[in-house]
């Protein structure tokens, strides 16, 4: 930052030695601010793209809200205003960092954490989205993935006796996958009492039984289980996931957990899960997978 | 007369040249200037004896900034519902608003508008038609304040010469607005949205601080010790694009050139300096004129002007009143 004030001042004697004409002290210094400028478009537009690496490597692949667009789509279309945030009634919605690249400032749910139970019963986030980021009705020229859209609308258990028992979305963020059987406790045939995710937890969801629309603590609900079937009973999504009882022949009551094509990828069956391992529960959401991949 | 395309080039870059000819009002003014000297300065010491120091239009200006940016916190904070959103796109009493500038960047790299998008940017568009355009700047931004806060101890080093101010050229942005729209378009991510102290400040008040918090205070100290206000003047596309939206706008800073004494003191203040260019002995062409389009119509001349050469004005208003 100090070069240029002794540069100018001997600008004139190094002009006379040279013989150069006059005014050109005045060119050198409209020079070094030309590249001055250059310099400065260079290094904003390249720290710019440096937002692309982590998009990139998929390095931050996150779970996005309910009626996201494909990733590309997504975060292209994404205004970065938050207001999907905002209206959730259970703060499922986080925003993107600078670690995000491209993808600062654009929503995505930490599942374990706080999973989308769609205790709002439309998708407010998607009403919310002023872009078509989140959208019920993706543009025609955006054509689904294979697997990613649903067989036919999910019907969402806690309106299953509304006039209209159906969520309108049509394609599902990603897909539960039971990652590690062997700490499951219905593989194991081991029942469950107690908080889900012990007291510390600070994530909510709706129990209809408690009240419709006011989200409670899970912490506050308490479950008892003789065969662990969290993951299927608090499931907000109707035949998306079931127990498939497993026979050793034993005389011991023993079920695998089966995700099943109705499966939105919401993540309430990650959130619930009481066991994990190695920061993992046993069952997770793959974000964007698809039916048959 | 200053033609609107003089104006715009100004805007986008150009040094402003001295006037080729001059109103007979304008012209009849400088002459006065010029004849009776002694008189002049006399009035000049006497005004400036006389200077009412205020910052009147600076501390309505902040209460106006904090408040907008209070209002956006305290909707989702408190749920009062009012201003739900940050400043890249929200909705205030369920109308939807959306930045020009990031509109135009959601806009190039989907290369897909729906309705409320639209309809967003067009009551923006609107709403900055009638206040000002770069209004937006000085009377909104979040970092337009803190810069300013940051602006004022640069000013401090560069007293102390303890720095220098590094001046880059003012194409630059243009350049800028030009290169991040290309690269929306050609990449298909909202590329400028990534470093955008107004989105992350925002977003940070909002929702909470973020990593991007650090990218911010780094731009600060480069302004601190490299180079003044460098981010609003040389780098940042959204003053452009609302300096695109004032070339309309009725709201401006109006000078009268009988008034002015040529101290400059205005241009030592001013984020924009070159839309000040006119106050420089001999430049005004007619006797009152309005100020350029990328004028932030900040007021910080208004509030330094010792003889009011400067003041707050609005076309077509200002002969009503």
């Amino acid at each position: 930052m100090s070069d240029t004030q002794p540069e100018s001042a001997s600008a004139p004697e190094a002009e006379s030695k040279t013989g150069r004409p006059q005014g050109s002290a005045k060119q050198r210094s409209a020079r070094r601010r030309f590249m001055r400028s250059a310099a400065l478009t260079g290094g904003i537009i390249g720290l710019a793209m440096l937002g692309y690496l982590p998009v990139a490597r998929a390095s931050h692949a996150r779970l996005r809200p309910p009626g996201a667009l494909d990733e590309k789509d997504f975060l292209a279309s994404c205004i970065k205003c938050g207001q999907c945030v905002q209206v959730c009634p259970v703060q499922a919605i986080k925003l993107g960092d600078l670690t995000d690249g491209f993808g600062i400032g654009a929503p995505h749910i930490d599942a374990r954490e706080q999973a989308c139970d769609f205790s709002c019963d439309a998708g407010q986030c998607i009403l919310a989205c002023p872009t078509g980021a989140l959208t019920y009705d993706k543009p025609g020229f955006l054509t689904p993935r294979a697997g990613a859209p649903l067989a036919h609308l999910p019907i969402l258990k806690a309106k299953e006796k509304d006039a209209e028992p159906t969520l309108n979305l049509k394609e599902r963020m990603g897909l539960a996958r039971l990652a590690q059987p062997e700490i499951c406790l219905a593989v194991q045939g081991k029942g469950f009492k107690g908080q889900a995710r012990g007291a510390a937890f600070k994530g909510t969801m709706r129990y209809m039984d408690v009240d419709r629309w006011k989200p409670i603590p899970v912490r506050d609900h308490p479950y008892e289980r003789d065969l662990c079937d969290l993951c299927v009973t608090e499931c907000p999504i109707k035949d998306a996931i079931q127990l498939k009882v497993v026979d050793k022949g034993d005389g011991l009551k023993r079920a695998v957990p089966e995700v099943l094509e109705q499966c939105i990828g919401c993540g309430v069956c990650e959130m619930i899960c009481p066991v994990e391992s190695g920061g993992q529960a046993a069952i997770v959401v793959d974000q964007r997978q698809t039916w048959g991949a | 007369m200053k033609t609107f395309k003089e104006k715009l080039l100004v805007m986008l870059g150009q040094d402003s040249k001295k006037p080729a000819s001059y109103s007979p009002e304008a012209e009849q003014i400088h002459k006065l200037k010029r004849l009776n000297k002694a008189d002049f300065e006399a009035m000049k010491q006497h005004t400036r004896e006389h200077q009412l120091v205020q910052n009147k239009w600076r501390n309505r200006r902040w209460a106006v900034l904090i408040a907008v940016n209070l209002l956006f916190v305290v909707s989702f904070w408190l749920d009062i519902q009012m201003l739900e959103g940050a400043l890249t796109a929200s909705r205030f009493v369920g109308f939807h608003l959306i930045d020009l500038n990031s509109a135009l960047q959601v806009m190039l790299a989907h290369k897909h508008i729906i309705v409320n998008l639209l309809i967003g940017t067009a009551t923006v568009f609107f709403l900055w038609v009638l206040l000002g355009g770069r209004t937006f700047c000085s009377w909104v931004c979040p970092y337009h304040l803190i810069a300013e806060w940051f602006e004022a101890l640069h000013l401090k080093l560069v007293e102390k010469k303890l720095v220098t101010d590094h001046e880059f050229h003012r194409g630059a942005r243009t350049v800028f607005w030009v290169l991040f729209s290309l690269l929306a378009i050609v990449t298909g991510y909202t590329v400028f949205e990534t470093l955008s102290p107004t989105g992350i400040l925002s977003r940070a008040l909002i929702y909470g601080p973020s990593l991007a918090l650090g990218w911010v205070f780094l731009l600060l100290m480069f302004e601190v010790f490299y180079s003044r206000r460098a981010w609003c003047r040389y780098v940042c596309p959204i003053g452009l694009t609302y300096g695109m939206v004032g070339t309309i706008s009725p709201v401006r800073i109006v000078y009268r050139l009988d008034k002015c004494f040529h101290e400059g003191d205005c241009r030592k203040v001013c984020l924009v300096p070159h839309v000040l260019d006119v106050v420089i002995k001999g430049r005004a062409e007619e006797a009152v004129m309005a100020i350029g389009p990328d004028c932030t119509r900040c007021g910080l001349c208004v509030d330094t002007c010792p003889s009011g050469a400067l003041t707050y004005g609005v076309k077509g208003l200002d002969k009503l009143l």
